[in-house]
């Protein structure tokens, strides 16, 4: 009882399968993302879990984490930027390769959040061009394979305009944050 | 707790006790800045009390005592290990301008309080005489200002290095980050009744 399937792509007859250079090259960058993970605060925890193999971010091809910014070609902004670890960041992110992508990992790399104060840096597009935002506090880890999906999707058409991913709904959540709809309302 | 600690300290210094009060079994003296250390090197060294343990310290400020001299509440948390009492201990310094906010540093009794007074410092704008090697330890030193007095500007920031421009990112700033500033956050800044962006505070 064998059965045969057979894949057809175009050109399969002879062996070839045609393709633009260009494509060719995205295709290989997005499944071969090194990332830098730079991480500084609650949402590293999240971080660990998501490259741990419960959600396994190595089914994407963004498996190997590099600790030489100099390697890594994927900056994951994990935490919170104070206004004096900015420069550290923008260095970091200047010592990268090109091609580099930029993910900020939670609301505070994404716009600073509730650190509206003194010392935080409120969103790091301030000093660093961001590909993708994936705010959420911290954001769930579906959202963030979300947002690598995202980006892999942006690599393999050339797009660099920032991409966001909507946080999903917290369950646990959902009550608070009727209750505070209905407050705005009033 | 026993009121040991307060009795004994209004036995010894008198005057220099401002007022004291216990409550839920803390008890509190404020006392004035010049006898700060007095009080200080005392409750460390009086075999009874033996604070050994520097808890806590930091910087209060109250605006509206700044008249008389008393705009920075600075507090101090003891603990004695071998005696198992702890004693809070305030005093306040300095004017509306916060010009004479000093007091003497404590580091010479305990090492510990190296880094919470620089804390307090940094924060607050106490200046303690006698610490050993006092500057910022959390802003970095290019920072103006002490950010917990309350007329620092709530949302004043101080960058290290310039924002990006439009120009450099290609694209309006505003369109930056597609979002305002509470997104993914399970709660409203509304929550606290801290004013958004571009809102009236």
């Amino acid at each position: 009882m064998a059965a045969t399937r057979t894949v057809a792509i175009e050109g399969s007859e002879s062996g070839f399968a045609t393709t633009r250079f260009e494509d060719m090259l995205n295709w290989a960058r997005k499944y071969s993302l090194f990332q830098y993970p730079f991480v500084t605060a609650c949402c590293g925890m999240e971080f660990m879990s998501l490259a741990s193999p419960r959600f396994d971010l190595a089914r994407f091809g963004a498996e190997a984490p590099r600790f030489s910014p100099r390697q890594a070609d994927l900056l994951w902004v994990v935490g919170t930027i104070s206004q004096r670890q900015a420069p550290v960041l923008k260095r970091i992110y200047e010592q990268m390769m090109d091609p580099k992508w930029v993910l900020a990992f939670g609301t505070c790399a994404s716009c600073g959040g509730f650190y509206d104060n003194y010392t935080t840096l409120a969103g790091i597009d301030k000093i660093v061009p961001c590909d993708i935002y994936v705010p959420g506090c911290p954001p769930r880890p579906e959202a963030v394979m979300d947002g690598l999906m995202l980006l892999q999707d942006k690599i393999a058409r050339g797009d660099r305009t920032p991409g966001i991913v909507k946080p999903r709904t917290d369950p646990a959540l959902t009550t608070i944050r009727k209750k505070h709809t209905e407050d705005d309302a009033r | 707790m026993s009121k040991l600690v307060l009795e004994k300290l209004a036995q010894k210094f008198g005057a220099a006790i401002v007022e004291t009060h216990s409550d839920h079994g803390d008890d509190t003296a404020r006392v004035t800045p010049a006898a700060w250390k007095d009080i200080c090197r005392y409750l460390r060294t009086d075999p009874a009390l033996d604070f050994d343990m520097l808890v806590d310290m930091c910087g209060v400020d109250y605006p509206e005592r700044g008249a008389t001299n008393e705009r920075l509440e600075v507090v101090l948390h003891l603990y004695s290990i071998g005696r198992r009492h702890r004693v809070r201990l305030k005093t306040r310094v300095g004017d509306e301008d916060m010009d004479d906010a000093d007091l003497d540093s404590v580091t010479s009794i305990w090492a510990g309080a190296n880094w919470f007074e620089r804390e307090v410092f940094d924060m607050s704008g106490v200046t303690f005489k006698g610490h050993p090697d006092l500057r910022r330890i959390l802003m970095y030193p290019e920072f103006e200002g002490h950010p917990l007095l309350k007329d620092y500007p709530a949302q004043r920031t101080q960058p290290l290095i310039p924002y990006r421009t439009e120009a450099e990112a290609g694209l309006p700033l505003d369109k930056l980050a597609p979002f305002r500033e509470d997104e993914g956050m399970s709660f409203g800044r509304k929550a606290w009744g801290t004013p958004g962006e571009g809102e009236p505070s």
